[in-house]
């Protein structure tokens, strides 16, 4: 039997030699084409991705309103704004102070609710625009002293916390104060890590939270927060080491307990509850006697409770501080 | 030219770029906001890695059978030694600038610049040891002092360890990196103990 089979080529499948001689003018073109189509795919996640970095770990917008606080620590020299925004240890954003300006634009710091807890008459989940209306926002230039060894001089802007405790009106069961950071991997890539216990916790006694040098910050500079400063509220207790400045609060609880603040779960004889300011207590991998302060050269000396024991260190009275570190 | 001596020239271009770009950051006051802390992670990173990378050579030769190879030793260990020694000046002088009492205290009281400084130390002694001459008038005792080197790793990632708040992922690179290559060696021993001699034997290598 003759099987009729049509030739493999036809002649009509020969590319005309007119064709064939610009061929690699095709291949310009296609790789042309095929680069520009990855560019427009790829170009608006990035161009995205650039606002939302400026935006979110830029400058903030200008708050209204704000009054200079009495309170404010003067003669000092300012730490400028780019320092204070580019060099931090916020690990949820990772472990390197460069990490939280680089990831720090993934968090949405609106819509945002603070849940206030426990032993308190009034409670519920608030809005933060409705949390922080009632308030003057101040201003309150500090110093803050981390326990790395290194400090800033921080003009923040903030609301007393004192005050929000009013509001909230803890009973007399509550003898301290326990603050959580959200807990949002998707938005705070350290946090899929298992580098600390998360969400990050911190605590203060009820007599130290309502230290009138306590406040929770919302701004910097006059402006509000970068995310990778602790956007949107954040403590700040300037006679504590940095690390008791817990940031994105999300949940704010009146307990009778001590709460179990994270780098003292992490390793109990390096970080203590209270974590207070202190020359003479040594972390036990390096001495606590000196500091340098960023933008400067030469170390200089720690002061006790970080030069606010005038109007802290009557609560600790009849304490040990070498205990209670 | 041969291929090691090729490889070695551009080992040796690559081996300064670290320091370059930080002599570029510092020209361009782009040392972050805290320089000091910034210059001495970089250069101590640095030295790690040329530790570990210059404990790779021997399993490499081994593994490959290469010997050449192990022309690249001294230079990639001077490295590591010319990174810690950065690292170091820059403790002495830009940290503690030559406060003798307050680095004295640290380097008593404090164990991870106890072993930081055992570890720059130890690298001192392998750095002047390094020459063809002491390699000759050292003769067995060469290969004896050079084993510090397996010591010096385990102390500098104490030191690294100790030195950060958390395990941070360049510890955990630097530390299974040093695992694998010591690990080598142990396995290596114990199998040519046991086994006969590998085909290849190794070579004398002119250094």
């Amino acid at each position: 039997m003759l099987i009729r089979r049509a030739p493999d080529l036809r002649f009509s499948d020969i590319t005309p030699r007119s064709l064939y001689l610009r061929r690699r003018e095709f291949l310009q073109t296609a790789a042309g084409a095929a680069l520009g189509a990855a560019a427009a795919v790829m170009a608006p996640p990035f161009t995205a991705r650039v606002a939302a970095q400026k935006e979110g770990t830029g400058h903030g917008a200008k708050l209204a309103n704000v009054v200079k606080s009495p309170l404010s620590t003067t003669g000092e020299k300012v730490t400028s704004w780019e320092d204070i925004t580019s060099y931090n240890n916020f690990y949820e954003y990772g472990p390197y102070k460069e990490d939280p300006k680089e990831n720090a634009w993934r968090l949405k710091p609106r819509p945002w609710t603070v849940t206030i807890e426990g032993y308190a008459e009034k409670k519920g989940v608030f809005g933060f625009d409705e949390f922080i209306k009632p308030y003057t926002l101040e201003e309150r230039v500090y110093r803050m002293r981390c326990v790395e060894a290194w400090s800033m001089v921080i003009p923040w802007v903030g609301i007393p916390l004192k005050d929000i405790i009013a509001t909230y009106k803890p009973t007399s069961q509550a003898k301290y104060v326990e603050f959580i950071t959200a807990l949002n991997p998707a938005q705070m890539p350290g946090q899929t890590t298992r580098m600390l216990p998360w969400p990050y916790v911190e605590g203060l006694r009820m007599d130290e939270a309502m230290n009138p040098l306590a406040i929770l910050a919302v701004g910097l500079y006059g402006e509000t927060l970068p995310n990778q400063d602790g956007a949107p509220i954040r403590l700040v207790t300037p006679w504590k080491y940095g690390f008791k400045g817990i940031k994105s609060i999300v949940k704010i609880r009146f307990v009778d307990y001590q709460p179990k603040n994270t780098w003292q779960v992490m390793t109990p004889n390096e970080y203590g509850f209270f974590a207070n300011v202190n020359p003479n207590v040594d972390h036990p991998r390096w001495s606590q006697a000196t500091e340098r302060r960023i933008g400067t050269f030469f170390r200089v000396k720690t002061l006790p409770f970080n030069g606010y024991a005038d109007q802290v260190a009557s609560l600790y009275s009849g304490m040990d501080l070498k205990r209670n570190f | 030219m041969k291929p090691v001596v090729l490889l070695k020239r551009i080992i040796f271009a690559a081996a300064l770029i670290p320091a370059a770009a930080l002599a570029l950051d510092a020209f361009r006051g782009d040392l972050t906001a805290n320089p000091i802390e910034y210059i001495t992670h970089t250069t101590g990173d640095w030295a790690i890695r040329f530790l570990v990378i210059t404990l790779a050579v021997t399993p490499i030769r081994r593994l490959s059978g290469w010997n050449p190879v192990i022309q690249l030793r001294r230079m990639l260990g001077l490295f590591s030694f010319f990174y810690a020694t950065l690292h170091f000046l820059t403790w002495f002088v830009l940290d503690w600038f030559f406060d003798f009492r307050q680095m004295a205290e640290d380097i008593v009281m404090r164990p991870f610049i106890t072993l930081g400084m055992a570890t720059y130390v130890m690298l001192i002694a392998l750095a002047v040891t390094s020459t063809q001459k002491s390699i000759r008038r050292l003769g067995r005792k060469w290969a004896l002092l050079h084993r510090l080197i397996y010591v010096a790793a385990v102390t500098a990632l104490l030191h690294f360890w100790l030195a950060r708040k958390t395990v941070v992922p360049q510890f955990q690179v630097v530390l299974v990196a040093a695992i694998l290559l010591l690990g080598f060696r142990v396995w290596w021993t114990t199998r040519s103990r046991t086994q006969p001699r590998p085909a290849a034997p190794l070579k004398a290598v002119k250094m």
